[in-house]
């Protein structure tokens, strides 16, 4: 085992000569890494108790070296010559010797390691990050206008398309995805009601938690929590799936074999997502309203033809359509901005953990700020 | 356990009827060798015959079917966990690829042996570091991260973090795969002055030959249709004396010779 009892000595070292003369230190037994430390003491210390105006090291009692050995002869050496007294070394004709000139000769050479640069200052560091963020919206813009290229162009010759992938990114995101799409969906219409019928109880309002529920997660939370969970699942599956393949110059392999990487990795992505995002967010408005009508039935005396007929007349064919519309953007939102952080990946494994991260929030916040423009533009609308 | 490095012509590795493949897909029966302290021992044999299989057995990352593996003294096939890391601490293993960790820099996957396995202070682990890179000739990139440098520097890397503890038993995958012949031949001159001045023992697997002639003492011939070992020995005696035609073709860069 590496780990050793330090008292344990395996080198032994011994002196000739007195100050002011030439001495000859002899080095016996091993040297080796676990001995690195207790001979530089040991031999700095010989040094200075012996203040000899020259050394001989005298290796012919050695029985091996490691370069952690050599290092420490060097380390002497230098020492010596640091005090101006002048070290020689003999019987180096065994492997002590031949690793001695080795890691000598190497360590000689050795070029300094240049120069970290030095910290800038506060202004240039905001200077280079405001930069920095400006170029990767204008990438992200860029990137987003040549998938939606490419996938108009596909859809103009859909034979081009990998349909079969497709289809599985579909059941990747959208069957898989169902469950806890609708898990999530249901939960929140319970809470949505519960709450809300605490307040409106006190006006003796309890069937307008129908109408509460049935506009808040159809305009709103539906589509939302959808993409949130989509972007999370999916998302950062694309970017971690094209970024492994750019590490490994998969994609590469696929430029030079002449395919267009947007359109082989992409486009099929971006068609999955638009299939079904729109579908789980009918779903999630589903299960949003039956959270409300479990809570209404159960707790609220309503009856569930009450409740159910109260929700239909509180939604709109355009709420829901526009619902939808929303889901779409928020589906071109996720596969993009998964897709453009798996490219833009460069170097190893961590780069693409990163990316994946980078992918998830940056789809949540733009989804958020989407968000907010449809509210504006709904409330102008009238919708 | 023994620290001392093993002395020089007592066996380091024995092998001794060594069955291994995956599943049901045999690539070696009933294999026995022995590699010796202080020898660079060359694993050869044509693509697929399973070289780079049998070095992760003898560094216990695979486990045979049957058959016995003892790595300086310490069986590794049915030995147990507490002897495979002192025998880890004493061997260093350099992967085709270098099998740098990515999210540490040069100098940082150097120190990882160094800080696991001793108790050495910061200061004298940096300074180790430097020298290990010195003797790999990368002396100037301590602080880069392995995806900033280029193939050739990275096995160069692996090769300084796989000598971090002075290991008795170095293994060497490929070393020389994918470098420029210039490089190629400074990596096989320092290997062999390693092995002369540390005295540990090389096991390479590797099929260039030119590097073949110049470090191997010994090497080891695998054959993957008969599925063991088909010729042992000095590589330039082979090259002259072997009867075998399938050595005697593969050494002397020959096509293989058809009988009828």
């Amino acid at each position: 085992m590496f780990r050793h009892d330090p008292q344990e000595k395996e080198y032994g070292i011994s002196s000739e000569g007195s100050a002011g003369e030439g001495s000859v230190v002899r080095l016996s037994g091993r040297l080796t890494l676990r001995s690195l430390e207790p001979f530089g003491h040991e031999s700095s210390a010989l040094l200075d108790a012996l203040g000899p105006s020259s050394v001989t090291l005298d290796l012919s009692g050695m029985s091996s070296i490691d370069s952690a050995g050599a290092l420490a002869l060097l380390r002497l050496k230098a020492m010596a010559g640091e005090r101006g007294i002048p070290l020689a070394i003999s019987g180096d004709g065994g492997q002590a010797g031949r690793l001695l000139a080795l890691v000598g000769e190497r360590t000689g050479r050795a070029s300094e390691p240049p120069q970290l640069a030095e910290a800038s200052g506060f202004f240039e560091e905001l200077g280079e990050k405001t930069v920095s963020l400006l170029r990767e919206v204008g990438d992200e813009l860029t990137f987003q206008g040549e998938l939606l290229k490419a996938t108009a162009r596909s859809c103009l010759a859909p034979r081009a398309v990998r349909w079969a992938d497709v289809l599985f990114y579909m059941r990747r995101a959208g069957v898989d995805g169902f469950p806890i799409v609708s898990l999530i969906s249901f939960l929140l219409g319970l809470i949505i009601t519960f709450m809300s019928s605490l307040q409106l109880r006190q006006f003796g309002a309890n069937l307008y938690v129908a109408d509460l529920v049935a506009i808040s997660i159809v305009r709103e939370l539906g589509p939302i929590m959808t993409a949130i969970l989509v972007a999370g699942r999916s998302g950062s599956a694309f970017a971690a799936e094209i970024g492994t393949m750019q590490v490994n110059e998969e994609v590469d392999a696929l430029v030079t074999m002449g395919f267009d990487p947007m359109t082989f990795l992409s486009v099929p992505k971006l068609l999955a997502m638009l299939a079904v995002t729109p579908i789980l967010t009918v779903f999630a408005d589903l299960h949003g309203i039956l959270g409300g009508l479990v809570v209404g039935v159960a707790g609220l005396d309503l009856t569930a033809r009450a409740y159910l007929a109260e929700t239909h007349a509180a939604l709109t064919a355009p709420a829901i359509l526009a619902s939808l519309v929303k889901a779409e953007v928020f589906a071109v939102l996720i596969a993009t901005v998964g897709c453009q952080r798996g490219f833009r990946v460069r170097g190893g494994a961590d780069a693409v953990g990163a990316a994946a991260t980078s992918a998830v929030v940056t789809s949540i916040f733009l989804i958020i700020i989407a968000d907010s423009a449809f509210a504006l533009v709904q409330q102008y609308l009238g919708i | 356990m023994n620290l001392a490095p093993p002395a020089p012509g007592t066996p380091v590795i024995e092998v001794d009827g060594l069955t291994a493949g995956y599943g049901d897909r045999i690539l070696f029966r009933d294999v026995s060798f022995r590699v010796l302290a202080g020898e660079v021992f060359v694993i050869l044999g044509g693509s697929g015959c399973g070289k780079s299989t049998l070095l992760k057995l003898l560094i216990g990352l695979l486990r045979p079917h049957s058959g016995s593996i003892r790595v300086l003294g310490h069986d590794i096939v049915s030995g147990d966990e507490k002897g495979m890391r002192a025998v880890r601490s004493r061997i260093g293993v350099l992967f085709q690829a270098g099998g740098l960790l990515n999210s540490m820099t040069v100098g940082e996957n150097v120190a990882l042996p160094l800080a696991e396995h001793t108790h050495l202070s910061p200061a004298a682990i940096g300074e180790l570091v430097r020298m290990k890179l010195a003797l790999v000739d990368l002396s100037h990139a301590p602080g880069l991260l392995p995806s900033e440098i280029s193939g050739g520097m990275k096995k160069r890397a692996g090769l300084a973090r796989a000598l971090a503890l002075d290991p008795h038993l170095l293994f060497l995958d490929e070393p020389s795969a994918g470098l420029d012949p210039v490089t190629s031949i400074e990596l096989d001159l320092l290997i062999r002055s390693l092995n002369e001045g540390t005295g540990s023992t090389m096991v390479l697997v590797t099929h260039e030959l030119d590097s073949i002639f110049r470090i191997a003492h010994r090497v080891i011939f695998l054959d993957r249709e008969t599925r063991g070992i088909i010729a042992e020995g000095d590589p330039r005696e082979l090259r002259d004396r072997s009867a075998d035609p399938r050595v005697s073709d593969f050494l002397n860069r020959r096509a293989p010779s058809r009988n009828g």
